[in-house]
This record gives structure tokens, C-alpha cells and sequence, in this order.
């Protein structure tokens, strides 16, 4: 049922002239005002930033982020190299914890609860923000083991269980028809749209809340890419997808929001058709027209 | 010429030409050791030569002709030949013609001056004996309890020497069986009785606790005795048993020598054998050097106590440097924090690999075996003092040695394998909620073990290979006992080992008898490098097998 009604709103949104339009500017982010807009276009959000500042010892890679990430929807984040899109994207799950030197500061906020408070387990944390890398990253085990890792990590050993949501899962990223008779061959053997498709098939194995894509298609020929992107659309329906993106184009075919990031700052954040055919910021705009960047 | 210069050519060439030294150089070497060692197992033919002397004297030398080499007739008389003034080169010819209780000397010099014809008499034998090495001479008659059953006019003689033959190594055998087994079982039962009194001693027991327990001793050692007594009688009459037949030989100068059975280990005639027969004789030859043990101060019989020395000593020094050195590896690159005293302790260890072995020979002897075995003898063998158990060298002091020595080798290995692997794999499995430990051992270290065998192969190749730091902590010429046999515990780490190294060393440069021990030296060194060779492939197999399950990982 809810699924049918979000379909239903996803496509509605998509036709342009019935939806109000959804800009917001950084500032009007900061005045919380882009929490009301999203609300108004009934999303439930499932992360929450305020005021977020990342330094890499003594340089800031992230500026005063203000940013919401409804549920059950595609947020992408586009901007030049080097913008912090990525280093963003790392603090839902806290992969950042890995670099030394790193201090941030600002809240950051899923189901009301703070990511970065002390006391958070941050493997638990990761079990609900799963994460798919640029490169695609399968393990040196056979496919059947690499979607089983993270359940046997939670101690499932039993066999039927792991048997169906190896199979679940690997449907779930449209690569069981490819695999399923070569499941305990190395997944070294596949193809680099394939290992990706399993790295995702990985990731939703352990079902998280929310599916972090690092560029995920950048390492992949067009017609992986193509296969991804129809996947992260099926996706959608079940998990909260952050997507970070190189390609404009990508980010305008997958996602429903659009983040434009440049040089550490959040520039601007709306509905994504808005965002590309109407931005609000010149310098969204000397983006997405290819002007720099 | 400046186009060619340009093109690269001189380049390829000198890489070229610096991959066929390095072929031609190993393939020299293995070469070389190769032909010199495993000739000697090769049957040679059996010459007579009449030589007329100075004086004008003829005498006769049966023997192999080792090598010859033409020599300035000035050196020759140095070396107390009288040559003619008007010879400017001479030939000599390196005889050896064994017979050492004869004539003191098995290899000598003859100068071809003088030298009649070589004839190869078919009835020339070339007896092995357990001692004063080979004899060379020509049958007169087989003896049994100082009667003639057969002489080598009759038909059967050959045979009928063969049979004796074999039948003396049965009971040698039988003799050896009965000498390590059950003499050696009594041996270290009363060893035990003795020991157990000391401790007696030691606790000051007194009173009806110690009358049982010496009643208990003394009815042992009496049943034990008993033992020994029958079984002495046991040997004496196998002892006498192989002495019946006798071999009445004849040397080249005419002296008749009775050879016993029971001093003989193999009876050959080399001229009348065809080449297949060789061939056999090469096989049985060369078995027996790779498992018998050595005779006459190991420049005679096999090498089988040194090669299982060296295969125990690798294989434990293995078992302890693995963990060892994995374990160090992964925590200076997984936990500790990267900083100075890392890089301090990263530097030290890589420089420890630049150590010259001697100077862990004598840390070895010093701490393991000095400080460390001596600290165990006094807590765990109170009894046997003043003897020492672990508080001498012995196999589990050396092979903790070679352990130490090799520990960089398996940690650089180590370290670098865990650094190749990409972050991105690391940073999957931290991704779907392993924690950094679940990570280490479920991902990173089992990618890791191709890296890790590679350390142990290094380490393997360089542990066998070692010999100085070992003449100090337990390898020594010829050991008694190999250190793994049937009784209880069956791995007998304090006991003395010998090694192949060492064995090449002491063959060498330690042996009176230089042309007896030469070819071993050859043969020995050759087994050696096979053996490491063998280890070696051992690991790279299993390296490999590894390698393909993880294929691509890394790229």
C-alpha cells in the first residue's frame, strides 16, 4: 500500500506542473526554512544536519552544511572535485572516523538520534547506513559468501536463512538471473558492472535504512551505468538513497533532490527538475550549464 | 651510433647480459657441485698398474684413478720424485687404492714415469668396509669358521660371497635394532631410577616412605638388569654369528687379508659390470648416502641424520617464527599508532635482518641456552643437575635461534602484504558493520597469507641455509640420537642435532682424510641446496594456491 501511494507520488512529482516547486538556498536553509518546505511536499525526513563543520586538521573541508535527506527518496549530491560532496556523504555512516586529524562540529541527526555522539555503536550505525564505494569492491570470497558477510558478521550461520537473503538480496539488485549458477565462484570473475551490482546486493543483504552510493557507476561502461541507475530507481522504494554524482546527467535521470556543493558550502538544495531547469544561485547555474566546474 | 645508442638496444643488452650472468653463474654452481658430488656414487673401474720405481723396483697399485694432472717436472722433485733433467712436464695420476690398515694411505700420487699398462682384472673387488674405508684387492677364498667352502675357481663363488654377505647385514641389523631400541629403552630406564633417587635425595624424604620407594627402585633396577643381561647374551651370540664367514683377499702387492663378514657392507666388481648393473649400483650408492648414517668420521656412509636434523630444525624454527612475526606485523600496521616510535621500532627490526647470524649464535648461547635453559634445568630438571637438559645446546635453542634471526624477514613480509591491500576492500567491510577486528581476520589477513608465505619462504631459505649461529646452540658433528623416535615424548627438543651446513664444514675442513671427503663436501652441499629447493617449492605452491583464490584483489 505504502509503496503504491509513494510510486504514485514519485510520479506526480516528476510531472512538473503539479508540483509546487521546492528551492532552497543556503540561507534559507539555515533559517530552517527548508525543513518546512520539504514538509510541505509531506516527505518525511530521515537525516538531519545543522550546521555542520568538517576540518581536516587545520583545513575545513565542510562550511556550515544545513541539509535534510527525506526517507525513501534519491538525494544527489553534485559538484566540482574537491567540493567535499564525498567527505559529506562519509559522515552519515562515519567513514571519516578512519582519517586521523579529522574534528567536526554541528549536529548531525537520523531518526532524531546524533551520529557522531560518543556513545554510538558505530558498527551498528553502519548496519543501518550501508555504503557502496566508486570502485567496485567485492571481497576475494565467492559471491554467495561476499552478500553473506554482513549477516554472518551478526552471527547468521544458519544455512536456509543465509540461502534466502543471499537470493533476496542478489534479486534485489537484478544480478540473481546473471549468478545464480555460479554462486560460489570467486566474484573476482565478474564483470565490473556486475561486482558493483553485488557490492550493492551486499549492502542490502544487512537491510539498512539508508544506501550511501560514492559515484558508484563512475568506474562503469554505459551500459553497467544504465543498469545501476534503473536499480537505484527500484531501490527507492524500500531504502533512503544518497548518491554522489560527477555526472549531471545522472544525477537529473536518479534523483528526486539535488544538493549543489562547491568548495566546502552547500549552495543550494531543491527538488531535483527545479534545481536543473530553474536554480536559484548563479553559481548552481554556471555549474549545470558546464561553465566551470 | 648515436641512433643505436638512442634506440635502446644497448640497454636491452645489458639487461640481457645481466640475466645470462646471473644463469650462467647458477647453473655453473649447481652444476659444478652437481657433477663433482654425485660422480663419486658412479662405480669406477678398478685399474692394476705395474710401476718400476727409481730404484728400478716394480711395484703394484690396484685402485680408482681419482684424477690425474700433468705437473713442471720441477715441482715434482720437489715433492721428492726423481724426474730426468730433461723432462719438462710430467703426468701424474691420483690413485685411490683404500687398503688403510695396510698401508696407512688411500690416496696417492704415482707419476706416470715408469707406469706400465692399465689392465682391469675382472676379479678386481672393491669392498665397503664399517672400517679403514674401502679395500681394494682380488679374491683368494670364502671362508666359514676358518674352512674353505668356496674359491673363486668354483662357479658358485660369487653367489655363495653374496649370501654370506647378506646375511651378515641381516644380523648387523638385527645387532643395530637391539642396540638402539632395547638397550637404549633400559638405558633411560635407569636413567629414570637414578634420577628418581636424586630427587629422593633432594626432598629429604626419610622413613617408611623412603624404604618403599627404594625397595621400589632396587626391585626396577634389578628387573632391568635382568633385562640387560639377557639381552647382552642375545647380542654376543649375533655378534659371533656374524663372524663365521670370513673374505681371504689378496692386495695388489701380494698380502693376504682376511676380511670379516661382519666388517663388510658391500662387495662390488666394478670391471666386469655392465652399464645398467652401474646404474643400479649408482641407485643403491646413492641411497645409502641420503638415508644411512655416517661411518668413519663422516667422510664414509650417509648423510640421513643431517638432513633430518636440518628438515626438524626448519620445520620448528617455522612454527615458532610464523605467529611470531604475523602477529608483530599486523599490530605495527593495523593498531599501532604511526609515529616515532613506530618508525623507531620499524627501522630496528629491519635493521636486525643486517645482523651478522654469528652474533645471534652467541645472544643464542647466552640467553636461550645459558640464561633460559639454564633457568628451566634448575626449575623443571633440579634432578638431573649437574647435568644439563635444556641448559646445553640443543635443537629447540637453535631452532629459536634461526627463529629469531628470520623474525624481520616474516614481519617485513608481512607488513607489506597488509599494506597492499586496497583501502577500498578494508573500507567495504567496515561498511556493512564488521568491526576493525572482524575486518583484520576475516578479510585483510586472509589476503594477506600470500605475503605472509613469501616471509616464511625467505625465512625458510634463509634459516637452512645458516650455519655459524648453530655450531653454538645445538648442531654439533655426529649426534648420537635423531631427535624424533618412539619413545615418550617422541620430539626430544634439548637433544643435539646434526645439520647439513655444518656437516659440509666439518666434512671439509675438519677431516683428516681431505680426498676421501672432497666429493662428499660436493654431494652433501648438493643435497643441501636441493633440500632448500624442496622447501621452497613446498611454499611457493602453497603461495600460489593461495595467490589464485584471491586472484585480482589487489589489481
Amino acid at each position: 500500500m505504502t509503496t503504491e501511494n509513494e510510486t504514485k507520488e514519485y510520479s506526480t512529482m516528476n510531472s512538473q506542473e503539479k508540483t509546487a516547486p521546492i528551492r532552497v538556498s543556503a540561507s534559507q536553509a539555515r533559517s530552517g526554512e527548508a525543513r518546512e518546505a520539504l514538509l510541505m511536499a509531506n516527505e518525511s525526513i530521515k537525516i538531519v544536519v545543522n550546521d555542520l563543520n568538517l576540518y581536516y586538521g587545520n583545513d575545513q573541508a565542510l562550511k556550515n552544511i544545513n541539509l535534510q535527506i527525506p526517507e525513501k527518496r534519491v538525494t544527489a549530491f553534485i559538484g566540482p572535485s574537491g567540493c567535499g560532496k564525498s567527505t559529506l556523504l562519509r559522515c552519515f555512516n562515519r567513514m571519516n572516523d578512519l582519517v586521523d586529524n579529522v574534528t567536526i562540529t554541528g549536529d548531525m541527526l537520523m531518526d532524531g538520534q546524533e551520529i557522531n555522539a560518543p556513545g554510538v555503536n558505530v558498527a551498528e550505525l553502519r548496519r543501518q547506513v550501508g555504503m557502496v564505494f566508486q570502485k567496485p569492491n567485492p571481497f576475494p570470497k565467492s559471491i554467495y559468501e561476499n552478500v553473506a558477510y554482513g549477516l554472518r558478521l551478526q552471527g547468521v550461520n544458519d544455512r536456509s536463512t543465509l540461502d534466502k537473503v543471499v537470493e533476496k538480496s542478489l534479486k534485489g539488485a537484478a544480478l540473481w538471473d546473471e549468478v545464480k549458477d555460479r554462486l560460489h565462484e570467486s566474484a573476482m570473475g565478474m564483470s565490473g558492472g556486475q561486482q558493483q551490482r553485488l557490492v550493492i546486493a551486499r549492502a542490502i543483504a544487512i537491510e539498512p535504512e539508508v544506501i550511501l552510493l560514492d559515484e558508484p557507476a563512475s568506474a562503469l561502461d554505459p551500459i553497467s551505468t544504465l543498469k545501476i541507475e534503473e536499480l537505484i530507481n527500484e531501490l527507492k522504494n524500500d531504502y533512503t538513497i544518497v548518491i554522489v554524482t560527477h555526472n549531471m546527467q545522472q544525477a537529473a535521470r536518479v534523483s528526486d533532490y539535488t544538493a549543489f556543493m562547491y568548495m566546502g558550502e552547500l549552495i543550494e538544495f531543491g527538488a531535483t527538475d527545479q534545481l536543473f531547469t530553474n536554480p536559484a544561485k548563479k553559481q548552481t547555474e554556471d555549474y549545470i550549464t558546464g561553465r566551470y566546474g | 651510433m648515436k641512433a643505436w645508442l638512442k634506440s635502446g638496444s644497448p640497454w636491452i643488452w645489458l639487461n640481457g647480459g645481466a640475466v645470462a650472468m646471473c644463469m650462467i653463474m647458477v647453473v655453473g654452481l649447481i652444476g659444478l657441485i652437481a657433477v663433482r658430488g654425485f660422480g663419486h656414487f658412479w662405480p669406477a673401474n678398478i685399474a692394476q698398474i705395474e710401476i718400476t720405481n727409481e730404484q728400478g723396483e716394480q711395484i703394484v697399485v690396484m685402485g680408482e684413478i681419482v684424477r690425474s694432472q700433468t705437473i713442471p717436472s720441477a715441482v715434482a722433485r720437489d715433492a721428492g720424485n726423481e724426474v730426468p733433467e730433461d723432462i719438462d712436464m710430467v703426468t701424474r695420476y691420483l690413485v685411490k687404492q683404500g687398503n688403510r690398515d695396510q698401508t696407512g694411505r688411500d690416496f696417492v700420487w704415482y707419476l706416470e714415469l715408469g707406469m706400465g699398462e692399465f689392465t682391469y682384472p675382472l676379479d678386481a673387488y672393491q669392498i665397503e668396509r664399517r672400517e679403514w674405508g674401502n679395500f681394494y684387492g682380488q679374491p683368494v677364498a670364502l671362508l666359514r669358521e676358518g674352512e674353505i667352502v668356496s674359491t673363486p675357481q668354483q662357479s658358485g663363488f660369487w653367489r655363495d660371497m653374496q649370501a654370506a654377505l647378506d646375511r651378515s647385514l641381516k644380523l648387523h641389523q638385527e645387532i643395530q635394532r637391539l642396540e638402539r631400541r632395547q638397550i637404549g629403552r633400559i638405558n633411560s630406564g635407569l636413567e629414570q631410577l637414578r634420577l628418581d633417587t636424586r630427587r629422593l635425595d633432594l626432598r629429604d624424604v626419610s622413613g617408611p616412605e623412603r624404604e618403599a620407594e627404594d625397595a621400589r627402585i632396587a626391585a626396577a633396577r634389578a628387573e632391568l638388569d635382568a633385562q640387560y643381561e639377557e639381552l647382552r647374551v642375545e647380542l654376543d651370540a649375533l655378534k659371533a654369528a656374524q663372524r663365521r664367514d670370513t673374505l681371504q683377499m689378496v692386495t695388489a702387492e701380494g698380502a693376504q687379508v682376511d676380511l670379516s663378514m661382519a666388517q663388510i657392507v658391500r662387495v662390488t666388481a666394478p670391471n666386469g659390470m655392465s652399464v645398467p648393473a652401474k646404474m643400479g649400483q649408482y641407485m643403491e650408492r646413492l641411497w645409502e648416502f641420503m638415508s644411512d648414517n655416517p661411518r668413519e668420521a663422516n667422510t664414509e656412509g650417509g648423510i640421513f641424520p643431517a638432513i633430518f636434523g636440518t628438515v626438524t630444525m626448519v620445520f620448528i624454527m617455522s612454527i615458532i617464527v610464523t605467529p611470531f612475526g604475523i602477529l608483530a606485523a599486523i599490530y605495527l600496521r593495523e593498531y599501532a599508532k604511526q609515529g616515532l616510535m613506530t618508525r623507531v621500532i620499524r627501522i630496528s627490526v629491519y635493521n636486525l635482518a643486517g645482523v651478522p647470524s654469528i652474533v645471534y649464535g652467541v645472544f643464542g648461547l647466552g640467553f636461550f641456552v645459558y640464561f633460559l635453559g639454564g633457568s628451566l634445568d634448575r626449575l623443571f630438571y633440579e634432578a638431573a643437575l649437574p647435568t644439563p637438559t635444556f641448559g646445553t645446546p640443543g635443537l629447540f635453542w637453535a631452532s629459536l635461534t634461526l627463529a629469531l634471526l628470520t623474525l624481520p624477514i616474516v614481519i617485513v613480509s608481512t607488513e607489506e602484504g597488509l599494506a597492499r591491500i586496497p583501502s577500498t576492500i578494508r573500507q567495504g567491510s567496515l561498511a556493512l558493520g564488521a568491526t576493525k577486528a572482524e575486518t583484520l581476520w576475516k578479510v585483510i589477513v586472509p589476503l594477506a597469507t600470500p605475503a605472509m608465505m613469501t616471509g616464511l619462504i625467505l625465512a625458510i631459505a634463509r634459516a637452512a641455509g645458516e650455519v655459524a649461529p648453530l655450531m653454538l646452540v645445538g648442531v654439533v658433528k655426529l649426534a648420537p640420537t635423531l631427535p624424533v623416535d618412539g619413545t615418550f615424548p617422541f620430539v626430544h627438543l634439548e637433544r643435539k642435532i646434526m645439520h647439513l651446513g655444518f656437516h659440509i664444514y666439518d666434512v671439509g675442513f675438519q677431516s683428516s682424510n681431505a680426498e676421501a671427503a672432497r666429493p662428499l663436501v660436493y654431494a652433501t652441499a648438493l643435497v643441501l641446496v636441493m633440500l632448500i629447493v624442496v622447501l621452497n617449492l613446498t611454499a611457493i605452491s602453497i603461495r600460489n594456491r593461495l595467490r589464485e583464490r584471491y586472484r585480482n584483489a589487489s589489481d
